[in-house]
């Protein structure tokens, strides 16, 4: 399921309701993104999430999609928020559940990969000297890299 | 043909959303560019290092060589920071 939301989540609820009622489920695994102080001297009081609604669901719905041909997940989550957020919030929740853990670690683990280098959103940080936009790092396109050309086969 | 920009894009373009029409000799996401670098000195600047701009048709990633037709949506962005 693809949530993009500007309101907060409750991770105990999301997850509790992600096994509910489906007994084959062994284990979920989750990552929950916050917005992070970057310290320095430039303090952030706070980052503005803009989004491309529409291409932003597309996205996010082949991903996870892309998730549950790799691993025989039984059901999976992705709650990305928009808006202005505020150091120690919750940006981003993902969730997989799977019969056992191997799965439902890798997958996690992919879709934050994925997500991050294809999902559009854009990050901007308010500093006193204005906002200033965030740049894409070239360790995330690494990451997602590793992902790639690697077969269901490999991974389970 | 509908236009959209996005973060620091849409920032130095001035403009989240734009109808344009698209001219004759435009056939591709390159040829869209460049035109749009020649109508003014704000998408020039904005669009002139390219490595840093990503171009969706219709909701999906593509390369400077996709077919662009009138009736498309395109979203011109910088890289995605998001996660």
């Amino acid at each position: 399921m693809i949530r993009v939301q500007r309101e907060d989540f409750d991770i105990g609820i999301e997850l509790d309701r992600l096994a509910s009622g489906n007994h084959r489920i062994g284990g979920i695994a989750s990552f929950i993104g916050l917005v992070r102080d970057m310290g320095g001297s430039d303090r952030v009081s706070a980052l503005t999430l803009e989004h491309y609604p529409g291409m932003t669901e597309k996205k996010l719905a082949e991903i996870e999609l892309e998730a549950h041909r790799r691993w025989p997940l039984d059901a999976s989550l992705i709650i990305h928020r928009y808006g202005r957020l505020e150091p120690g919030d919750r940006i981003v929740l993902v969730a997989t559940a799977s019969p056992h853990r191997e799965a439902a670690l890798a997958a996690c683990h992919f879709l934050i990969d994925w997500l991050k280098t294809d999902a559009p959103f854009w990050k901007s940080e308010d500093t006193p000297d204005g906002e200033r936009w965030v740049e894409a790092r070239a360790e995330d396109d690494a990451a997602m890299i590793r992902w790639q050309g690697r077969s269901s086969e490999d991974e389970r | 043909m509908k236009l959209l920009y996005f973060a620091w894009l849409r920032a130095r373009i001035g403009c989240a959303e734009e109808e344009v029409a698209l001219p004759h000799e435009v056939r591709d996401v390159a040829g869209l560019l460049d035109w749009l670098r020649s109508r003014d000195g704000r998408y020039a600047e904005a669009l002139q290092n390219l490595a840093i701009v990503r171009v969706a048709v219709n909701q999906d990633y593509v390369g400077l060589d996709h077919p662009v037709r009138d009736g498309d949506e395109i979203a011109i962005f910088p890289p995605v920071t998001g996660g």
